[in-house]
């Protein structure tokens, strides 16, 4: 019969995602009494705080429980800490927004947090039946995040247009590990990799209609062209601190997924690196492009993250443990510098009447001349200037990939990333050169977007100019890659 | 086995078809419940042909169906909602943003 | 022709008649009917393949539950068949649609080249229908402790979906006091005209 004596050990492997959990049913609980609801986002906070505590306290351990359905080693650690750190920085920008915008509510906090709970147990596994429920975790929040202004037609239409897209993504993912396994006759990513050329020998077929559908399937979930078509939309459409969070936390997540799949238990495919070769190159240029014509601050940055995602995919490319760490690199730089961007435009945004154009930039540098001063900080990473972290994550990512020999591949990102410096430098000629008839409307700092503004300017910056420390977190990731 | 994959392929690209030429968003959503019960005709197919001894294929069949549930409860959901903000629920209506 | 073959064929072609009919099908309702009877036919294929639990899932969860949920809405909101069909909808642009059309094209032709090259329904060791043992009644029991066990995780991760699932569809559906249509509305340009009708 079942042998409940050792399924107590199999929690600790587990304790941040149960502080997680915990803290989002407290919030569903508190929020229905209307004494309390003031509490719940403290309390959402306060559990997030714990979970990430108790996150960085297991990193660099290396453990699996509950008959190897959770495996723990140090890569999906290292992505806990990021995830949990995404969650409580959208919470943080989230907070003034909702009352200001009348969509204030508990749910919010616990739907971020169990989104977040989502996001950790689909990269901290090797079983892809846990890996798919996972995202389902992560996604169906989303969802319901993307039109949690009910009343926002724009709000609706990202929802909907978010939810057919996920959807659709989901079953050509599940199509996909269906192949898989059909081809391996198991779910478990360790033993396809044990036993893979015998499985491209017996069913190689299968294998490769497997792996194209995944792709396909995790291609829309990151925005990867040519399945990008739903990202402008949305991350236009969904309140803004939603659309921060999922310019970092999903995508984050869908590439630590990916990055398990491709990496380490598809590697001995030696066709992928080419399709990546030409995924990347698709990805990074057609976000430059159509960037250029945008005139929403939201809708440039999402195709911005577009872009992003592009250079990441150099190093499905070059493959390799450097190529690697400096994926990692590069999704927690990202991941800094897009939230310091995002949470200037909550910030504008709060102001009356605003619906983040370009032109409600203008006069900025004489209204609150430190945000600019800020928002120049972030648009300088994400062009990647020095001495910002932008500089420097992609630096490490194109040397990695003129190491291995791909040096076109570099060739055409530093390309690219000239063709950006033009529109992310649009911004700044705005807010800093732009005549305007009246000035513009002050903006009212809350404790806590200061504290966000502050984190993740000084995460930019100091990260930008002594790298070692990220640098070092980054490669300890790799190294047990189970 | 192999009837069984095509009879899946089949159904999986007529749910695709669905998704991409209704523009009910009702219709849309059977549609994707129409996707995952193809696959999990895959997955009881490979369990039953490929797994020796064991039932992974349909314990991952049991999941979907779970999931499908999940999502179409989320989809009606915001289905009431966009109907309520809009009187229709036709994909011609979602324009606020351009394509 | 062996009665498995039969029983396939006769299930194989209702599922996918089931399935034509309801991506066809104007009125809503009758879209929702047919896809009910191709889930039947399914659940048929699902005991030919020994899944009697799935089968009976199908049928009860999905047939009975899943789509009665979406008849229910759709007389909620007394949608009348008026969809206009044959227009493709914008939700996915041009390009993925034909790259799609092209990836499936392609799997369709290398899964029925292959089933030429084997031989079919020979699989000596998997008895059909006919030949199936009752005593392991749909393996519930077999299920049963997988999914207690060695799935206990997965299985307890398929509840909280299910809640957030919950939580989710009562914040979207729900309606609030201040409930007084779109705020919006008159600021999303172009589409003013259709947001007010």
């Amino acid at each position: 019969m079942i042998d409940f004596s050792s399924v107590a050990d199999n929690f600790n492997v587990i304790y941040p995602e149960l502080a997680l959990l915990i803290g989002a049913f407290a919030v569903l609980l508190l929020g229905t009494v209307k004494r309390f609801a003031g509490l719940c986002t403290s309390v959402a906070g306060l559990t997030a705080l714990i979970a990430l505590w108790l996150a960085v306290d297991q990193f660099g351990t290396q453990q699996s429980g509950f008959f190897g359905m959770v495996t723990c080693d140090a890569f999906g650690s290292a992505f806990k800490i990021i995830f949990i750190a995404i969650a409580i920085v959208t919470m943080l920008i989230a907070h003034r927004f909702m009352i200001v915008k009348q969509i204030a509510r508990p749910e919010f906090y616990a739907l971020v947090l169990i989104s977040t709970f989502g996001m950790i147990v689909m990269a901290n596994t090797t079983d892809m039946i846990v890996m798919f429920l996972g995202l389902e975790i992560m996604s169906v929040p989303l969802y319901v995040l993307a039109g949690f202004a009910r009343r926002s037609l724009q709000s609706n239409e990202a929802g909907i247009k978010y939810f057919v897209m996920g959807a659709f993504a989901s079953a050509f993912l599940l199509m996909g590990i269906a192949f898989v396994f059909g081809a391996s006759a198991t779910t478990d990513l360790r033993r396809i990799v044990a036993d893979f050329s015998y499985i491209i020998y017996h069913s190689g077929l299968y294998m490769y209609v497997g792996i194209a559908l995944i792709l396909v399937g995790f291609g829309f979930k990151i925005g990867m062209v040519p399945f990008h078509a739903w990202v402008p939309d949305v991350y236009q459409g969904a309140p803004t601190p939603v659309t921060a969070f999922f310019s970092a936390g999903p995508k984050a997540a869908g590439f630590a997924v990916l990055l398990r799949l491709f990496m380490f238990g598809f590697e001995g495919v030696a066709e992928l690196s080419s399709i990546f070769w030409v995924l990347a190159v698709l990805t990074m240029t057609a976000g430059n492009v159509l960037a250029l014509l945008q005139d929403n601050i939201k809708r440039m940055l999402a195709y911005s993250s577009i872009a992003h995602a592009g250079y990441i995919l150099i190093a499905f490319a070059v493959g390799g443990e450097d190529a690697l760490s400096a994926a990692i690199f590069y999704s927690i730089a990202y991941a800094i510098f897009n939230l310091g961007a995002f949470a200037v435009v909550v910030l504008l945004e709060t102001r009356s009447g605003c619906r983040s154009d370009f032109s409600e930039l203008a006069g900025l540098s004489k209204a609150s001349p430190y945000l600019c001063a800020v928002l120049a900080l972030f648009v300088f990473a994400l062009t990647g200037f020095p001495p910002t972290i932008g500089f420097f994550g992609k630096f490490y990512l194109f040397s990695t990939a003129v190491k291995a020999g791909f040096i076109w591949l570099a060739v055409i990102g530093v390309l690219n990333s000239f063709v950006s410096v033009y529109y992310y430098l649009r911004v700044l000629k705005v807010s800093y050169f732009d005549r305007v008839e009246q000035p513009a409307l002050s903006v009212s700092y809350t404790p806590a977007i200061t504290l966000v503004l502050l984190i993740t300017a000084a995460g930019t910056l100091g990260f930008g100019l002594f790298p070692q420390k990220l640098l070092e977190f980054a490669q300890s990731a790799v190294f047990a890659f189970l | 086995m192999i009837p069984y994959l095509a009879l899946a392929a089949i159904l999986f690209s007529i749910g695709l078809f669905g998704v991409m030429t209704r523009r009910n968003t009702i219709g849309i959503l059977m549609s994707l419940e129409l996707m995952f019960n193809a696959v999990n005709i895959n997955f009881v197919t490979f369990n039953k042909y490929v797994v020796s001894d064991g039932l992974v294929g349909q314990i991952f069949a049991i999941f979907i169906v779970v999931i499908a549930a999940a999502e179409a409860v989320v989809g009606l959901a915001i289905v009431l909602l966009i109907y309520r903000n809009w009187k229709g629920i036709d994909t011609d209506h979602f324009t606020v943003m351009k394509w | 022709m062996t009665l498995d073959l039969v029983i396939f064929l006769i299930s194989s072609v209702v599922a996918v008649f089931g399935a034509t009919m309801m991506i066809t099908q104007r009125n809503p309702i009758a879209s929702v009917l047919f896809m009910i009877l191709s889930l039947l036919a399914q659940a048929v294929l699902y005991i030919q393949l020994g899944a009697l639990f799935m089968g009976a899932v199908l049928v009860i969860v999905y047939a009975g539950a899943i789509l009665v949920l979406f008849l229910f809405v759709i007389m909620l909101l007394n949608l009348r068949g008026r969809e206009s069909l044959g227009q493709p909808s914008p939700p996915i642009s041009l390009t993925v649609k034909y790259a799609l059309a092209v990836l499936f094209v392609l799997e369709l032709i290398m899964v029925v080249k292959s089933s030429f090259s084997s031989d079919v329904f020979a699989d000596a060791g998997n008895p059909g229908v006919m030949v199936m043992q009752t005593d392991n009644f749909g393996a519930v029991n077999d299920v049963a402790v997988l999914l207690f066990q060695r799935y206990l995780y997965p299985f307890e991760l398929t509840s909280i979906l299910l809640l957030v699932a919950i939580v989710g569809a009562v914040i979207l559906a729900q309606r609030s006091r201040d409930d007084d249509g779109p705020v919006d509305a008159a600021s999303s340009g172009e589409s003013e005209g259709k947001a007010a009708e």
